[in-house]
């Protein structure tokens, strides 16, 4: 059933009756013959497609993040600027397309304007970039000619420019139209976007979408052809923070997980480890329910909450359950779950005093790939006693894994090289991997067994000396 | 170096294939292919997927109106199969609809019945049973059997390497349109019109020049559409003239990595003998290549194996067999480098095995034995303006490398989970297609009444620079400015007979091509001014920048003048050139000549970090001292040998092509088939071009830089052994790639 939208995209109002589950990609290609879009994969996993979403934040600003245009479903566009390689055209080059020709950033040219909107997201969120960070900033793209080299040239151009500026005063915006980062137009965009009437929601569907990271891999084309309803138009609430947990709606995305302050401090380094979930573009769309409601054996949000001991509040209508993690896994890719309810928010209870979480992730790429395997630790001491572990495994497995036994025989014993072998000997009798394209079996059962010990040496490493692992 | 396409790329504005805007009625594509390796084809039924909505028709073998062969070196591909299916993914059937959707929707509905056949998938299975695509191939130099009596030691060992896919970011992809008089035009994404272009036409039953191939640009090649862009052109083609109506098809990602061919795997066994202070005296080696199931190019790629197998060395006595094994997957294909790359793996591998028998550095033995003026190749020619030697030494010293590895020592004994890894890499390949005819090229330029001027020649433009290149030369030859020119589209109804764009041969032919044209339109526009201004020594002019100098004294006369005046003198403005590389020559039965022009040569120091704990790693830097004659283009060609490097990486440590017990590819996506990304590439690429080693074979004295770089990637894979072997002292199998599954086996399994 086709939908009605409308938002901006670049400088023009649209507004459109379609079905709401074509992609942007097809959208911007297709029907408006932008093509300066690309299709590299239609997979999230090459950055060709890369354009912006801007959402009007309750302070009456936009906010900017890149995303994969392949796995965006138009509905999700109501009310927001889409903005494409099109979009950032002026007459001149600016400042970003400018250094990408004179640096070598360009050579075939197919990968060039994803690379250019995941920079220019960049410097739109950052007013003080730096090379490493802007790096980060393109794990999402992938350029098979340059060898990323010129495009580095490029990125150090910019951020060199930027930084001798001559005007840095007034909004960030308005600098970076200044600087030739942007066109004028941006000077506006709100007040475009915010005439847009607010999103009556839809009725309800059977098939939720919330991020559409896994749904439009696979499925694009049945979805076309299926009812939908978007998760994120029923409502869009923010992570809440009290003294004993924190409440994360089910539509949280990765990036907001980790760019959660409380849950920072929380669980520190886990923001930087997460770097390796699926790139920005994709971590600015996937989000936890969607994770956990997927899956996969190598889900990486669903091994961390395992882990964390979150609990599951389900939904459905006014009806409301709660879960512990590890009961939600029935087996391969099924839930104890009924079709209508939806994950509305997932409960990370806060422990006072010693307690500490590392999370492992080994894949055949260590960026934008998924784990061959991945564990988390979730350990709570005393001195040099465990006071309560709990040892999460993916990838080893037909669900994410709670290595129960482990776990067990873990609570209450001091620190040491021996125990940890112990842990090791019976972490092996309670996985199951397979071998299929992310590794061999064999390796998936070592790999696991090393990612425990990274978690002991991590933690503990004055507890566990270095040649006690060897 | 600010050429007009990529101003178009920072754009977005660049047309590719598929954001040509399509002619009203076009049909879109979509391929039906076998889903068994091996077996009869009993009976396709197209019943459902015809009454699905949209769907025009679906076309096959049946529906072919000339010939059904695409092989283009052996006659042993069908376009679409007729009775045999030889691998997973060989092209059944075409399906055509209104939409991309509806040909995609309807094409699950063929059905097709096969009865199966027993698959190979092993060279040297298909060695022993006799299935091979040619005879095998032979080089010697010198009697190794007797020269491995005078050896010290002598090793032997096996050497595995990986296929790879080329990923190119733009799929295989051609929009045909029926043209006039029952011919048809094809825009293609090809590195060889002129083979698109041969084989469409004797697919229709059409002589070639009802066949229009024209090629703007490819979204990267890297040889994956040298010779398999043609099936899609002609797939294209013969819907376009079955139908009257203009075709589309645009491979999705998926169907391109599962139907298209890779870099070939090889199979190979080596024996290696030494004096005790590490001269190489003699080296045998036998080279299975994983073919797949037709020919394609494997036979040149095969010899190209040949040609380096002893890399960058002068080794005395030499004996190099390779043999094409003909398997139950996809056709392997070109892939920069063309088989070079290969048989380099092995040398390296057998020096490295030889060094620890020896106990010696590997880098000592490499440079003991390393190539220098007036040695001879195992195939005959002498190595000529030669600066391996001054590369390397260079490298070693500029880039710091014994105190590198001194300081690597010293890490990895204070370190006891992350070990540091060095290893230098140089390297040496010939250049020109060793398929000797394949060296010609040709070139028109045309210069317009306001001045400005078109450039036509073979060469594809596919990242590599090749019309900036061309633009340079023709500016530089002329004296116009470089805006004056346009580098137009492949066409070959402007320029006919093209070799494709391949050996890294596009600027070296058509540079020296529309040299050529260039130099003929200067020597008309001397004439021209020198009549106008009234000299009488017509060579006293020259131009530059547009000026018109007449010997030292800068003249009044304009460069829309000169040109006005030539055009109303009645003096032609067109000009087309013809380049065949002189002095090449190579005898197929003897395995003797001089085949190449040149040869490029360089060095490389790859410094890498493993975690020994989780069996990862991470390239910190590759330093390059690279010979590239004199750049026609210095960024274009740091761009290269980069670009080339970080495939090369690729190729040895992450892309891995992995096939399950069906032949069914089960790396066929970007999720599960990992090229680098911007992480997973070195992390410092420090490049610096020898100076001072003009090349007398190349356009204005530069040398060809495509392929080549790639193989300093084997450099990072000995890096990684190197530091693997500072954690754990064993005898590491030879198999590349090195994924990070292998590392951490190596390393941890007690097996
Ligand atoms: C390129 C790429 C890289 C990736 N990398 C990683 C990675 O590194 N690690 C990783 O773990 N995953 C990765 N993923 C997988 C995916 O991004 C995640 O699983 C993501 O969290 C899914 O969330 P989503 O909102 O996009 O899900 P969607 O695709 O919208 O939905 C997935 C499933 O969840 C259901 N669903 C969604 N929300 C709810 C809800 N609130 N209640 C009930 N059901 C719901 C949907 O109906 C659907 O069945 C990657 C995916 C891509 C394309
Ligand atoms: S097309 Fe590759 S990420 Fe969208
Ligand atoms: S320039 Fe070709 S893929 Fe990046």
């Amino acid at each position: 059933m086709d939908a009605h939208i409308t938002f901006y995209l670049n400088s023009d109002l649209i507004d459109v009756t379609i079905n709401p589950s074509i992609t942007v990609l097809d959208f911007l290609r297709g029907e408006k013959h932008l093509t300066g879009t690309k299709e590299g994969c239609r997979e999230g996993d090459c950055g060709a497609c890369t354009v912006l979403l801007g959402s009007l934040t309750p302070a009456g600003s936009i906010n900017y993040k890149s995303v994969n245009s392949c796995l965006l479903p138009i509905a999700e566009v109501y009310g927001k600027h889409v903005v494409s390689i099109e979009g950032l055209n002026d007459r001149e080059l600016n400042l970003i397309q400018h250094s990408m020709l004179t640096e070598g950033g360009t050579q075939c040219g197919f990968c060039t304007p994803g690379f250019i909107m995941s920079m220019t997201n960049y410097f739109i969120n950052n007013p003080e970039p730096t090379l490493e960070k802007g790096i980060a900033a393109l794990d999402g793209n992938i350029c098979r000619c340059t060898g990323y080299a010129g495009i580095k040239r490029a990125l150090e151009n910019v951020i060199s420019r930027w930084n001798s500026r001559p005007i840095k005063t007034g909004s960030h915006v308005s600098q970076l139209i200044a600087s030739r980062l942007l066109p004028g137009y941006f000077a506006h965009a709100e007040q475009f976007i915010s005439t847009i009437p607010t999103l009556q929601p839809s009725a309800p569907a059977p098939r939720f979408i919330a991020g559409g990271t896994d749904l439009f891999v696979q499925q694009w084309e049945a979805l076309l052809t299926t009812d939908v309803s978007f998760i994120n138009h029923q409502n869009k609430e923010s992570i809440r923070e009290t003294d004993i947990e924190f409440i994360l709606p089910g539509n949280t995305t990765v990036e907001e997980f980790i760019s959660h302050p409380g849950i920072n401090s929380y669980l520190p380094g886990l923001a930087d480890q997460l770097q390796l979930f699926g790139s920005t573009p994709i971590r600015n769309r996937a989000t936890i329910a969607g994770n956990i409601v997927n899956a996969s054996p190598i889900a990486d949000m669903a091994n961390i909450l395992m882990a964390l001991g979150a609990t599951i509040e389900l939904q459905n209508g006014t009806s409301r359950r709660t879960l512990p993690f590890e009961k939600l896994y029935a087996g391969y890719k099924s839930l104890h779950k009924d079709p209508e309810e939806i994950i509305s928010s997932v409960i990370i209870a806060k422990h006072q005093g010693n307690a500490r979480l590392s999370y492992e992730k080994i894949s055949r790429r260590m960026h934008l790939d998924i784990a061959s395997v991945n564990s988390s630790l979730f350990i709570r001491t005393e001195g040099n006693s465990i006071v309560s572990a709990r040892l999460s495994a993916g990838g080893v497995g037909p669900i994410p894994m709670f290595l129960e036994k482990t776990s067990e025989f873990l609570n209450g014993k001091e620190i040491s090289a021996s125990v940890m072998h112990s842990a090791i000997e019976l972490v092996k009798t309670e996985i199951a991997p397979i071998t299929d394209a992310r590794g061999s079996k064999e390796y998936k059962q070592l790999l696991l067994c090393q990612l425990v010990k990274a978690h002991f040496i991590k933690l503990f490493p004055e507890l566990i000396p270095v040649e006690e692992v060897v | 170096m600010k050429g007009y396409d990529s101003i178009q790329h920072v754009r977005g504005e660049s047309v590719f294939i598929d954001d040509i805007k399509a002619p009203q009625g076009t049909l879109h594509a979509y391929v039906v292919y076998s889903k068994i390796a091996h077996g009869v084809l009993e009976r396709i039924d197209t019943s459902e997927a015809l009454a699905s909505p949209g769907v025009h028709s679906v076309l096959t073998s049946s529906d072919v109106t000339g010939e059904n062969q695409i092989g283009s070196v052996i006659a042993d591909e069908e376009l679409l199969a007729a009775h045999h299916v030889h691998f997973i993914g060989q092209p059944v059937a075409l399906v055509l609809a209104d939409s991309k959707i509806n040909a995609l929707r309807a094409a699950k509905k063929v059905r097709m019945d096969i009865t199966p056949l027993q698959p190979i998938f092993d060279p040297r299975e298909a060695y022993e049973k006799g299935s091979l695509i040619m005879p095998e191939k032979i080089f010697t130099l010198g009697d190794t059997e007797s020269a491995f009596k005078e050896c010290d030691i002598i090793i032997e060992g096996k050497a595995e390497s990986g296929g790879q896919e080329h990923l190119y970011l733009e799929t295989q992809s051609a929009l045909a349109i029926p043209s006039e008089g029952n011919g048809i035009k094809i825009f293609s994404s090809t590195q060889s019109p002129t083979a698109v272009q041969k084989i469409t036409a004797r697919v229709l039953g059409l002589p070639m020049n009802m066949v229009e191939v024209d090629v703007t640009r490819l979204g990267g090649g890297f040889g994956g559409k040298e010779d398999q862009a043609t099936a899609w052109a002609a797939l294209a083609g013969l819907g376009a003239f079955v139908t009257k109506r203009p075709v589309k098809l645009v491979l999705p990602r998926q169907e391109d990595m599962r139907i298209t061919g890779k870099r070939h795997p090889y199979s190979s066994d080596y024996k290696i003998g030494l004096k005790k202070d590490g001269t190489i005296l003699a080296y045998e080696a036998v080279f299975y290549q994983n073919a797949g199931a037709s020919a394609d190019l494997s036979p040149a790629i095969l010899e190209r194996t040949l040609f380096h197998c002893t890399n960058s060395y002068y080794i005395p006595h030499v004996k190099a067999k390779a043999v094409s094994c003909k398997t139950n997957l996809p056709p392997n294909t070109a892939f920069r480098g063309f088989g070079g790359p290969q048989g380099m793996f092995v040398i390296e591998a057998a020096i490295r095995k030889a060094a620890k028998k020896l106990n010696m550095d590997p880098v000592d033995i490499q440079h003991k034995n390393l190539l220098v003026e007036g040695n001879e190749f195992p195939y005959g020619q002498i190595t000529e303006y030669f600066y391996l030697k001054r590369s390397f030494e260079h490298a070693l010293e500029k880039f710091s490398f014994r105190e590198s590895q001194k300081r690597i020592a010293e890490f990895n004994a204070s370190s006891k989970l992350v070990k540091k890894g060095i290893a230098v890499m140089p390297i040496c390949f010939g250049i020109s297609f060793t398929t000797t005819f394949l060296n010609q090229a040709s070139a028109l330029i045309h210069i317009y009444t306001d001045g400005s001027i078109s450039v036509s020649t073979a060469a594809i433009e596919m990242g590599q620079g090749v019309n900036s290149k061309v633009r340079n030369v023709v500016a530089h030859t002329i004296g116009c400015n470089h805006n004056r020119i346009k580098v137009d589209t492949t066409n070959t109804s402007r320029v006919a007979n093209t070799s494709p764009t391949a050996a890294s041969k596009g600027a070296d032919l058509n540079g020296f091509a529309a040299l050529h044209a260039a130099e003929a339109l200067f020597d008309r526009l001397q004439k021209v001014a020198a009549a106008e201004l009234g000299v009488t020594e017509e060579k006293s002019i020259s131009i530059k920048n547009e000026i018109v100098y007449s010997g030292e004294q800068q003249t009044q006369l304009t460069w829309e003048q000169l040109i006005w005046k030539a055009y109303t003198s009645r003096v032609s403005l067109s000009s087309q050139a013809y380049h065949a590389t002189p002095d090449i020559h190579f005898n197929k039965e003897t395995s003797k000549g001089r085949p190449f022009a040149y040869h490029v040569t360089g060095t490389a120091i790859s410094e890498v970090t493993v975690d020994c704990l989780r069996g990862i790693y991470e390239v910190d830097s590759v330093k390059i001292v690279h010979d590239i004659g004199k750049s026609l283009d210095p960024m274009i060609d740091r761009g290269q040998v980069e670009g080339a490097l970080a495939q090369g990486i690729g190729w040895m440590t992450s892309e891995e092509v992995i096939y399950n017990q069906e032949g069914r590819l089960i790396t066929d996506a970007l999720s599960t088939y990992k090229v680098p990304d911007i992480y997973a590439a070195p992390k410092e690429i420090i490049v610096e071009f020898l100076e001072d080693v003009p090349n007398p074979y190349g356009p204005l004295k530069a040398k060809a830089v495509g392929e080549p770089p790639l193989m300093y990637g084997i450099g990072t894979f000995h890096a990684i052994l190197n530091a693997m072997s500072a954690y754990k002292d064993d005898d590491f199998e030879i198999v590349s790639p090195i994924t990070h599954e292998r590392v951490l086996m190596y390393l941890h399994d007690s097996k």
